[in-house]
């Protein structure tokens, strides 16, 4: 979409303070990556001070730590241990009282994670049921998406087709670049409201190498990632491999331990609570997340369905990767890569699938 | 809760999270641990028409909310009225059991997809179930036999583990009276003075005659059960896709949203509870899916 714009505007990096500052001026909250407890965090900024300015992440199976970057880049970082999940279906909600829905807007939005609140929509957001508070939620965010071009290690969008450009689903979307020229960013529109905004900002027309430059930097982007899933028909693959023995072997390894699940952009699963004062005479009822490697998920009179690990991984990854295309027909994996650097075990999906792939073609 | 659930609930378009508040006005006990409860909608609450098969959400204030078939007849829904047999198995379920004649409990639903009747038409019925399966099937059998002109043979199986376990006996003993109508009852462990049928239901299963290119199959009870009983049958010849099992996983939002109901690429919710064999027989091959 950037680069079909008839032209794209640039912004500097004063400009992304006046990004925020217009957007707060609009009534939004602005929510944007931040370093805080040694990661990046997504979080409320008082301004663009905020923004991890030359702060970058170096990520592995198992691994994430915070570098300091040879430039001042703000969004060259890959995803971090939250996701917007958080905003637009919280970890804990109140189901049986009215909540006030805030104005958010969302600084800094990767392509992975675009393709995974579209995901969402598809999921909590479509009938026959729509959850008329995701949607309620998800009409008053603003979404200002940065193009990748500097993956990190744990990356696999571009085998999952969920990135690294940004096609669509954002208001505005930028390409940082930095050198020659200073650090500026290249920015797109993607609604109206992005038209406003932009209008409003201090901003130049792009010139014809920076726009070769973002596309080769994309491009480039493309050809770099750490890891990539199988080139395979892994929707079929997963279906096929119910019965393996494969299961067994990651179960030797995953400690359950449900991190997967809550940092994964998709995972949706949640489960219902109530709760009573010590009189009884109020009672409330609370959704909150919940993960499939729970061994309460299951749970039918009798006892759990999926008693061992490796069932439940099974059903994770088969969910993830095939049976989500049955239920909601898209895949529920954006190839965001967190799944593997927050999995304490280091249990990598991509290496999962590979192998399954391999027992497959051997056997 | 409930009353704060109905002020917020919103006029446009009920949230669906948010149960209505229903009157418990009759609460029958059916064995010691199974009771049957009828409930009318307060005011303006009434939720849709339900089908055979369907099930609810039925809440006990302050503990939780749990799915429960409708056992009542599809054909006596005037004033809104649900009928739902519940057994006593944990918490929520036992507070439901205990919610005496006045008491208000919050329902939510009809939900998931039924018994498909309509395909059986002109053709014989094979009803199949075990324990308290019974519940869900009730609806069917009312429905059936409402229409009774519609179908050929109407056969019923049901099996408990003893006569203090069995459902609805007084119905059982009278739809056995119709001669439309061929009922047997078999228990795993008979009192003294019991002269009917001994033994699992697959007994009588295998010796029921059947038309296998005519027949519909009803199947609902323990997992095992209905494994057992559909393999027989589609050995038997009756096609897979007229084989339908009701399927149980933990139902803990009826609409889709919460992933807990899932069985291979099914929420048994929206695609269940009641399934076609040809769509699950190889997912319930799998242990632990």
């Amino acid at each position: 979409m950037l680069f079909d714009h008839p032209l794209p505007e640039v912004i500097d990096r004063a400009g992304l303070d006046q990004l925020v500052k217009l957007l707060q001026a609009d009534g939004y909250t602005v929510v944007g990556p931040t370093e805080r407890d040694g990661a990046l965090v997504l979080d409320e900024l008082a301004g663009g001070a905020d923004l991890p300015d030359g702060i970058g992440v170096e990520t592995g199976a198992g691994h994430y730590r915070l570098r300091e970057r040879a430039d001042g880049a703000v969004f060259n970082h890959s995803a971090g241990p939250q996701s917007w999940k958080q905003f637009v279906h919280p970890p804990r909600q109140r189901v049986d009282a009215p909540e006030p829905v805030r104005r958010l807007a969302f600084i800094g939005v990767r392509p992975c994670d675009l393709a995974a609140l579209a995901i969402l929509d598809g999921v909590l957001g479509a009938a026959p049921y729509p959850d008329d508070r995701y949607l309620a939620r998800r009409d008053q965010i603003f979404v200002v998406a940065v193009n990748c071009v500097e993956p990190g290690n744990t990356c696999f969008c571009a085998s999952t087709g969920t990135g690294p450009a940004a096609e669509w689903g954002y208001d505005l979307v930028l390409t940082e670049q930095e050198g020659e020229g200073g650090h500026r960013f290249l920015l797109g529109t993607g609604s109206v409201a992005g038209e406003e905004i932009l209008d409003r900002l201090t901003h130049r027309t792009a010139t014809g190498g920076e726009i070769r430059e973002a596309r080769r930097a994309v491009d480039d982007a493309a050809g770099s990632m750490g890891r990539s899933m199988p080139e395979t028909d892994l929707r079929g693959l997963l279906n096929r491999a119910r019965g393996s023995e494969h299961w067994e072997q990651v179960a030797n390894r995953c400690l359950a331990c449900a991190n997967c699940t809550m940092v994964c952009p998709t995972c949706f699963c949640t489960t219902v609570e109530d709760a009573t004062d010590l009189e009884g005479d109020n009672a409330e009822r609370w959704q909150r997340w919940d993960s499939c490697f729970d061994p309460d998920f299951s749970y039918i009179h009798g006892g759990a369905v999926r008693k061992s690990v490796g069932s439940r991984y099974r059903q994770w990854m088969s969910h993830k990767l095939s049976t989500w295309h049955d239920q909601f027909g898209t895949s529920g994996c954006v190839g965001c890569g967190r799944c593997i650097a927050w999995c304490p075990a280091g249990i990598d999906i991509t290496a999962e699938a590979a192998a399954l792939a391999e027992k497959e073609r051997t056997r | 809760m409930i009353q704060a659930m109905r002020e917020t609930a919103r006029p446009a378009r009920a949230e669906a999270m948010v149960p209505a508040a229903y009157t418990v006005v009759d609460h029958r006990r059916e064995t010691h641990d199974t009771v049957t409860l009828t409930l009318l909608p307060g005011r303006g609450t009434a939720l849709p028409r339900f089908r055979p098969g369907q099930f609810t959400m039925l809440s006990a204030e302050g503990i939780g909310e749990i799915p429960v078939s409708i056992s009542g007849d599809p054909d006596d829904q005037h004033d809104g009225r649900l009928v739902q047999t519940i057994r006593e198995v944990g918490a929520v379920s036992a507070a439901l059991c205990r919610s005496e004649a006045g008491s208000e409990i919050g329902v939510r639903g009809p939900y998931g997809h039924g018994w498909r009747l309509a395909s059986a038409l002109d053709g014989d019925l094979l009803v199949v179930a075990g324990g308290i399966g019974l519940a869900p099937l009730r609806p069917l059998i009312r429905s059936a036999l409402g229409r009774r002109e519609h179908f050929g043979d109407v056969t019923l199986l049901a099996g408990a583990r003893s006569y203090a376990d069995l459902l609805y006996p007084l119905q059982l003993d009278a739809w056995a009276r119709r001669r439309d109508t061929a009922v047997t009852v078999t228990l795993d462990r008979p009192d003294p003075g019991w002269t009917g049928r001994v033994g699992l239901i697959t007994g009588p299963l295998a010796e029921t005659a059947i038309v296998p290119e005519r027949t519909t199959a009803y199947l609902c009870g323990p997992e095992i059960m209905i494994k057992v009983c559909a393999d027989a049958l589609a050995a038997r010849g009756v096609p897979p896709e007229r084989i339908q099992v009701s399927l149980e996983r933990n139902m803990k939002c009826g609409v889709g949203w919460c992933g807990h109901c899932q069985l291979g690429p099914h929420l048994l919710c929206r695609s269940g509870p009641v399934c076609r064999w040809d769509a699950v027989a190889d997912l319930l091959d799998i242990e632990e899916l």
